[in-house]
């Protein structure tokens, strides 16, 4: 048996830890603007939102793939501008995976939110501090455990994705061929040992990811009388 | 002198009412807001604190806080809210939910001592009981030395004994800060002890507008002794019939003959008096 190389895995983490970052900067407008809004658009936005749930991972790689090649005006754009090419590299897989993971950070941030006290945000309000001050001091953290959640889900999502991955940023060693990737392709070559290893490691990571947010839940929820 | 002159039409659920009122409040006044449920108080103290929108005018002391031009918003008005709910920081300790509204720690110390809160300065919100969150509510709203003090119910979901230690704390806070209060609350004694004003609401528009004496007090001038509570049975023993009804917290039973046991149904509203006879007061210790 070969070493294990750990490079799929290192880079598994690495692309789900950017995505996590990024999309905790973008999700949280959106999730914060959802939970309080009145506007009449609001179900148009969360069906986009959640787009990514229900489509096959093929069709949200076959259009980012579409949108963001060099043939593409925006890939074009980019190439010719920053020379940044946003496809079959490590760039792509974060962009895709931003889009794959999206409904992840903003579902549970959005209930948070919503299951927060009104009077409590106007409390805040009344005592002289604007939205933002509301949401960084008073919104977050009252939400912990969905902060919690999204974050992890997020994360956890994002190192188990594939069919994107595959699509968008195909399997160039050190680059884009990520533990899932991995997985496909010692699997396609009948390397059932090392398949076998990488999914065990997968599987209790995951597990022990999970195991985790709920015990946090379980114990935050007790602390502060909910449970 | 504030001015209020303000319309909205509120969606309820028994259809669209046009909540309509227009009044002023002297300075260091304490109005009370009283109406059956639905009649519009709290959509009101919410127009009132910037919370909710409306047409029409507030004006207070010269600065426009409502006009067709502009809202100024809840956090420009300089006012203190107290929720029902309480509405606490929970992720705050009692001191840091009271420095969060200002950072003034002189007058958080002053406002916890005065309530007797300051052994539970550092304990979270959750950990107390709710007449000590309503004190801790009192207290945040103070911190900003409110022009206006606007109290939603402040005291329902109390107990009475507790009750009447919150009463004694807005008055005395109220005549402290000098501010101008108004507190929407249904129970005629506590409107009688903290307020000199009230303003009765009935689907959205005023119906009354006096001082508590004037309005609570209905059995003014003559020799007559009234209570209005509910009929909750009617007993027959021997001859007589007994009718047992809730007044306030308390049951008592009047003893009727069997024409009124006909007349009244259960549930119904009535009115316990009697004439020419000197009600005799003791104390209660419980």
């Amino acid at each position: 048996m070969n070493e294990l190389d750990f490079g799929p895995f290192l880079l598994s983490f690495k692309l789900a830890a950017i995505t996590t970052f990024i999309l905790f900067l973008i999700a949280l407008p959106v999730s914060w603007w959802l939970s309080q809004t009145k506007c009449r658009c609001k179900p148009l936005v969360e069906a986009i939102v959640s787009l990514p749930i229900v489509l096959p991972p093929s069709v949200l790689g076959f259009y980012i793939l579409y949108a963001l090649s060099y043939n593409s005006p925006i890939g074009a754009f980019f190439d010719a501008t920053f020379g940044i090419k946003l496809v079959f590299n490590f760039t792509g897989l974060v962009i895709a995976s931003c889009f794959y993971s999206f409904p992840f950070m903003v579902q549970p941030l959005q209930s948070g939110f919503e299951s927060l006290n009104k009077n409590m945000l106007e409390a805040s309000y009344i005592a002289g501090k604007n939205k933002l001050q509301t949401l960084a001091f008073v919104a977050l953290p009252n939400i912990k455990p969905a902060l919690i959640t999204a974050l992890i889900i997020t994360f956890a999502h994002t190192v188990g994705e594939f069919g994107v991955v595959l699509m968008v940023g195909g399997s160039i060693e050190g680059e884009t061929k990520v533990a899932s990737v991995a997985i496909y392709e010692f699997v396609e070559i009948m390397d059932y040992t090392h398949a076998h290893i990488y999914s065990a490691i997968m599987l209790t990571l995951s597990f022990l990811v999970l195991l985790g947010v709920y015990i946090f839940n379980l114990r935050y929820n007790k602390r502060i009388g909910v449970a | 002198m504030f001015y209020i002159n303000i319309q909205k039409t509120l969606h309820g659920t028994l259809g669209n009412m046009e909540l309509d009122v227009a009044f002023s409040i002297k300075e260091h006044e304490f109005v009370a807001i009283s109406g059956s449920s639905g009649s519009g108080k709290t959509t009101l103290l919410r127009i009132l604190a910037g919370l909710e929108e409306a047409n029409g005018e507030i004006e207070v002391g010269g600065e426009i806080w409502l006009s067709n031009k502009t809202t100024l918003p809840a956090q420009k008005r300089g006012i203190g809210f107290v929720f029902q709910d309480y509405a606490l920081f929970a992720n705050m300790s009692v001191a840091e939910n009271l420095l969060f509204a200002a950072k003034d720690k002189k007058l958080a110390s002053h406002l916890l001592e005065l309530t007797e809160l300051k052994e539970l300065a550092h304990r979270l919100p959750n950990s107390l009981s709710g007449g000590q969150k309503q004190r801790v509510s009192l207290c945040r709203a103070f911190m900003r030395r409110p022009k206006l003090l606007l109290m939603d119910e402040p005291l329902s979901a109390l107990d009475p004994l507790m009750r009447t230690k919150l009463q004694q704390d807005i008055l005395t806070l109220h005549k402290e800060f000098g501010t101008t209060s108004i507190m929407v609350s249904h129970d005629p004694s506590e409107i009688y002890r903290l307020a000199n004003r009230i303003i009765e609401l009935k689907h959205g528009k005023i119906i009354h507008d006096a001082s508590p004496k004037e309005l609570l007090l209905k059995t003014q001038g003559s020799q007559k002794f009234s209570l209005t509570g509910e009929l909750l049975e009617i007993l027959k023993t021997d001859v007589i019939y007994i009718a047992i009804v809730a007044i306030g917290q308390q049951i008592v039973e009047v003893v009727i003959d069997e024409e009124e046991a006909l007349r009244f149904k259960v549930g119904e509203r009535v009115q316990v008096s009697t004439k020419a006879f000197s009600p005799s007061l003791s104390k209660v210790y419980i």
